[in-house]
């Protein structure tokens, strides 16, 4: 097997070939015969009642083809909410219907209320503002607040919500009375009120959709910017237009990023498809930034009190939160599973804390859809730990290198059953913590410092040892916790007559590089040239199903599937390699793509066997079909655990307040890895979102419910002069004991370890410079609130 | 955006004439006006580009200093005025990032007057001439507070000329997301005295600081402004900073200038 | 419409534009030019970039008939001739510079310009220089060392340091 091919090997990737020359093909680069132009028409005001829309201004306008509003969609479906959660009381969620158009009332800015479909989008453009003119909407009080929304009944953001809740949840609700009598006899407790800053995804590529209807058939086609096209129809067929599932096709082609936001079945995917149907002809929409902005579905969005019981010498004894959960004004399709099982069952973090106690309270506010954003969860418990943990350091005095190797798992305790439901199958906390200690040579730091203060600058350190769950999940145990679909995924391998290879795969890339890992894989396992192995993705009519690419599960579960389905193609092969070698199944071995007899010089080659399989003339016909095509389905045993210790240092100016992250470091085990070069990328990218979220990255809506932050002029993206480079690191790998490639996921982890490493390091920076006031800032820790802190 | 019609003289004079017709507008490198009428905020009838006329580009040395034609782009004068004016070549080729400094020009940056941008820091405190299809206006004239200057429907800027000073430094703090000055300071030493213009921070677009002035004027020492304080009134406070972390700023991003000036 | 004529990747070539078509436009719908990007509307993200005459413009900002006559270059036009990567495509490919492959474009076209300006950047002239184009997904750190390969700098060397 040559080096830069089989598993392990950093294979450069195929896809960049198309993509470095501009022939990668997006949604919106697609251009089909007699196409129209859909434009939304979207709520200027947070809060209002639609009073009239006046179509027609703009039936006759130029080029104007059809107009639709709520009212041609008021007896469809609503978009589901994906995750069933009943409150502390057993009570089930309040989940109000999502409507395609907004019927009735508008909740968001951005709200789409309405559509025009014209020749033209500049015609479309033209229309949609007309027909904004030329409605009426008495606009009502926003709800912005969540703490007050939850506290008003008089103000609602559905009729039918009085308190504005969607549910109030305890985890684990058993627990709750041995945890507060942890608290109160814990020697010590600290206590911090945090902010998880809202994020917007902003996937580099804006969404887009276009549909096709075939009157000959029935049938639909939708092509658009998704990270799984099955749930996509899934959603649009079973809850919202009641399609038939095999008269709808999804496509996926190439998607420019997805971070959790292209998870979700969006109305405008709705709406071209029914347009197409109306008007015979394919209908397309794609998204301006700023629509991005105001209706993709958002991140993050918590606001938290953690209190932490320890002794004086800092071992952890028990945690307890309280969050309100922000999920906008409708329920996004995991926006319940986020906040709640992505969240609340991480927040025993990598320690051995005997005592945890979660309560989130989701709120509907007028603002957008908050759902699953890069780690979703994840990184809100991350980060309510890590701080709390380096809090507790400071009050007591302690070293937060020290404290973290106190209270750390060790290896010996695998498997570990933690007080919040999840059990970790394997890890070593402390070998990625050492690691990480040595690669960011925290040895030298003082003499870095003391480098820093000559130019000015106050320099400090933070730590953040991190731990989560993906490769979501068994079913079984999503079904228990409210999940409403599986979350298994499935792949075919076809081995063509010639020996060439189609996987067809539920996983989706859209940057991660499947078109390249996967036949690495393939490569390997079957002994050909991954060269002859190609990925099939994003297509329902290609694939046979899948779940999609999101919390870092297309290896552990996608990639499980595909090597399932090897594993038949293989012993489907050795029943034919006995029978042409006229041996006895039992002795036939297969490696380095030779099915061979053991202890004999007698072999066929894997393309020997293929051909075979399709010109059966000597073949068992009798007992095995022709042909060498094999489908599995992979439903996991349990998550995957990926940990990691990650090490930030920082520059903070203290004229300006301006913070600099000038190193990182990341010491990361994701198992086994497949492509290293891939993985770091993925770290990188991780890293590069979570110093965004940390240092840059706010999202603002005023007390009207307008969304301050809704282009790059306000929303502060990470450029390439905002990071330095990182070091990152997997050597400390203890692989996944339950999947066959002994993966565990790497694509959220820098996203979900690296905010609280930031925030520390400013904190020490500001303590070590003087500042011992300030004890916490809220991201993202801009230059006027670092110098707000500092001269408070 | 909304249509219009697109003209593209060759000269001045078929510039001033184009300009005359109803509902037209110049365009210089568009980089602010296109994104405006994006969002239709603006909707000309007629765009007249001024990036074709030969006489409105280029840096030169001239009659009262260093002069610069109205329609060069942002990159053109940073490597062109590098060796005339340091500090103005420098804010040249700080202007939003390489592709906006090759359309973007300083006429256009001038005219808009947006109370963030860099130039009018660079024209107030060099105590330009600002030189327009019809007449000259001095810098303190010209700016009339945000977005709005001396000039008239239809005239335009044709050439920018500096007084080149003894020493100078501009200092820019990042507004974190679109990169424009946040605050930032331009300092200029004459033999006549120093100057020092503020962008990004007041409502009123940018001004001179003159009580740094007349101290910088006495001593040019950061250390001359240590017991002033910028007053936080009529300054922006925004989601990216509030009025006194401005005023805070324009103390810091001054007596950082004065050290910088050369 | 009116007829725009101009020079792509080396062909003359001409196609319908009113006055408000932009050139990102006037490529990819006119000319059928789909790997120039956009992402923004507000002249921030770089997706769109261009070379114009030579020097990077952001297509989405920029009117066609503004640049009628002009010499464009795309990311269609960056390979080599016989259909091999150019130089700084294949850097980006060889130190893994891109992940979704949607601000792409855009970057290898500042990327080209800046080291025709400015043959052996340092790290910090390179991530200044990109101030203009976002990226998403890779956190940055391997387009700046592809940039840096690419001017023939040792890139793993300057990452490391």
């Amino acid at each position: 097997m040559p080096k830069d091919t089989g598993i392990g090997a950093s294979t450069k990737r195929r896809e960049d070939v198309r993509f470095l020359t501009g022939r990668g093909v997006y949604t919106d680069d697609l251009s089909l015969f007699g196409q129209a132009h859909a434009v939304m028409v979207r709520s200027t005001v947070a809060h209002g009642r639609i009073v009239s829309i006046d179509t027609s201004a703009v039936e006759s306008m130029p080029g104007v083809l059809a107009v639709f509003t709520g009212e041609d969609f008021k007896d469809v479906g609503g978009n589901p909410a994906g995750w069933l959660i009943n409150s502390r009381d057993g009570t089930p969620m309040r989940e109000p219907k999502r409507p395609v158009l907004a019927h009735g009332k508008v909740r968001h800015v951005g709200d789409a209320y309405a559509a025009v479909i014209a020749e033209s989008y500049a015609q479309a453009k033209d229309a949609a503002q007309v027909l904004s003119d030329a409605t009426e909407i008495e606009e009502l009080p926003a709800i912005v607040d969540m703490k007050a929304a939850a506290a008003d009944a008089s103000n609602r953001v559905h009729d039918e919500i009085p308190d504005n809740i969607c549910f109030d949840w305890g985890w684990i609700e058993d627990n709750r009375a041995a945890v507060d009598a942890a608290m109160k006899a814990a020697p010590h407790v600290v206590t911090l009120e945090l902010t998880n800053n809202r994020l917007v995804p902003n996937a580099m590529e804006p969404r887009a959709s276009i549909g096709e209807y075939f009157p000959g058939t029935g049938d639909y086609k939708l092509t658009t910017t998704s990270q799984n096209p099955h749930l996509t129809r899934l959603l649009i067929c079973a809850f919202v237009m009641g399609i038939p599932e095999n008269k709808l096709q999804v496509v996926a082609p190439d998607v420019g990023g997805g971070f959790g936001s292209k998870i979700y079945h969006y109305g405008e995917e709705a709406l071209v498809l029914a347009a197409a149907k109306r008007l015979g002809r394919p209908v397309r929409w794609t998204a301006e930034r700023t629509e991005s902005f105001l209706s993709d579905a958002h991140g993050r969005d918590h606001v938290t009190k953690i209190e932490l019981g320890c002794t004086k010498e800092g071992d952890i004894l028990a945690i307890r939160t309280e969050t309100y959960a922000n999920v906008g004004a409708y329920l996004s399709n995991f926006s319940t599973a986020t906040p709640t099982f992505l969240h609340g069952t991480l927040m025993a973090g990598p320690y051995k804390v005997p005592h945890v106690y979660v309560n989130v309270k989701t709120v509907f506010t007028n603002t957008a859809p908050v759902d699953a954003y890069r780690g979703a969860g994840r990184p809100e418990a991350t980060y309510s730990i890590e701080r709390v943990v380096d809090k507790m350091c400071r009050e007591l005095g302690l070293d937060p290198f020290e404290v973290r190797r106190r209270n750390l798992l060790t290896p010996d305790q695998f498997p570990y059953t933690t007080p919040v439901g999840l059990v970790y199958d394997t890890g070593n906390y402390q070998a990625t913590l050492d690691k990480a200690v040595d690669l960011a040579d925290v040895a030298g730091f003082e003499a870095r410092r003391a480098e820093s203060a000559k130019r000015g600058k106050l320099r400090g350190m933070g730590l953040s040892t991190w731990i989560e769950a993906c490769g979501i999940a068994p079913s079984h145990l999503v079904g228990v916790l409210g999940a409403r679909v599986g979350l298994y995924d499935a792949a075919t391998v076809r081995v063509n007559a010639t020996g060439t290879i189609s996987v067809m795969t539920g996983a989706h890339s859209h940057g991660q590089g499947h078109e390249t890992v996967f036949p690495q894989i393939v490569a390997e396992k079957l002994g050909i040239p991954a060269s002859s192995v190609e990925i099939v993705h994003g297509d329902t009519a290609k694939i046979p199903f899948g779940m999609g690419s999101y919390g870092s599960r297309s290896l552990a579960v996608a990639g499980s599937a595909m090597d399932r389905a090897i594993d038949k193609i293989i012993a489907k092969g050795k029943k034919i390699a006995a029978h042409m070698l006229e041996a006895a199944e039992g002795d036939i071995t297969f490696a380095d793509g030779k099915f061979s007899v053991a202890g004999t010089d007698k072999a066929k080659t894997f393309g020997e066997i293929a051909f075979s399989a399709y010109v059966p003339h000597n073949y068992p016909l009798e007992t095995l079909e022709p042909g060498l095509e094999e489908t599995a389905f992979y439903d996991p045993a349990n998550f995957t655990y990926p940990a990691g210790a990650y090490i930030c240092e920082v520059e903070v100016d203290e004229g300006t307040g301006k913070v600099d992250v000038v190193a990182f470091t990341c010491a990361d085990d994701f198992g086994n890895v497949m492509n290293p070069m891939i993985v770091e990328g993925q770290v990188h990218g991780g890293v590069g979102q979570g110093i965004g979220q940390a240092v840059l990255e706010s999202t603002s809506y005023d007390e009207n419910g307008q969304l301050l932050t809704g282009s790059y002029m306000d929303y502060a993206m990470p450029r390439a002069d905002d990071v330095p480079f990182y070091t990152v690191d997997h050597s400390c790998s203890t692989p996944c004991t339950h999947n066959p490639l002994g993966v565990k996921g790497c694509g959220e982890a820098g996203a979900i370890g690296s905010p609280p490493a930031v925030v520390n390091a400013v904190i020490d920076a500001l303590q070590r410079g003087g500042h011992s006031h300030v004890t916490h800032i809220d991201m993202p820790v801009s230059p006027n609130r670092v110098w707000q802190a500092m001269n408070a | 955006m909304h249509n219009f019609e697109f003209v593209k003289p060759s000269s001045i004079a078929d510039a001033v004439a184009a300009l005359a017709a109803e509902g037209a507008q110049p365009l210089s490198g568009g980089q602010t006006l296109l994104p405006t009428m994006k969002q239709r905020l603006a909707a000309p009838e007629v765009l007249v580009s001024l990036t074709g006329i030969p006489e409105m580009q280029g840096v030169c040395t001239g009659d009262g200093g260093l002069h610069i034609g109205g329609a060069t782009p942002h990159a053109v004068v940073a490597r062109e005025a590098a060796s005339h004016y340091p500090a103005l070549a420098a804010l040249a080729g700080g202007i939003g990032d390489p592709a906006v400094r090759n359309r973007g020009t300083i006429g256009g940056s001038v005219a808009n007057n947006d109370p963030a941008a860099c130039y009018p820091a660079a024209v107030l405190a060099s105590g330009v001439t600002v030189v327009t299809s019809t007449r000259k206006i001095a810098a303190d004239d010209y700016f009339q507070g945000m977005f709005t200057t001396a000039l008239e429907e239809g005239e335009f800027i044709t050439s920018v000329i500096f007084r080149i000073p003894q020493a100078a430094a501009y200092v820019k703090f990042n507004q974190p997301a679109s990169r424009f000055a946040l605050t930032a300071v331009f300092v200029a030493k004459f033999a006549d005295g120093v100057r020092v213009a503020v962008t990004g921070a007041s409502n009123n677009g940018v001004f001179r600081w003159e009580e740094a002035e007349d101290a910088l004027t006495a001593d040019f020492s950061a250390g001359a402004i240590a017991g002033l304080t910028a007053s936080a009134e009529d300054m922006i406070s925004d989601l990216h900073g509030s009025a006194a972390y401005r005023a805070n700023l324009v103390k810091v991003l001054t007596g950082r200038a004065v050290t910088a000036a050369r | 419409m009116t007829k725009v004529t101009m020079t792509v990747n080396g062909k003359s070539v001409s196609a319908e534009a009113e006055g408000r078509t932009l050139l990102v436009n006037y490529l990819r719908e006119g000319l059928g030019l789909t790997g120039t990007h956009v992402g923004c509307d507000t002249s921030q993200c770089g997706a769109c970039v261009v070379h114009v005459d030579g020097k990077a413009v952001k297509s989405c900002t920029v009117f066609a008939m503004d640049v009628a006559g002009s010499e464009v270059r795309t990311i269609e036009g960056m390979a080599n001739a016989d259909g091999s990567l150019g130089v700084v495509q294949q850097a980006f490919q060889d130190h893994h510079g891109l992940q979704c492959g949607f601000c792409t474009p855009g970057m290898v076209m500042t990327t080209a310009a800046l080291l025709a300006n400015n043959p052996k950047p340092t790290e910090a002239e390179v991530r200044h220089e990109l101030e203009g184009n976002i990226c998403r997904c890779t956190g940055y750190h391997n387009i700046v060392k592809a940039v840096l390969a690419a001017s023939g700098q040792d890139a793993g060397a300057m990452a490391a340091e």
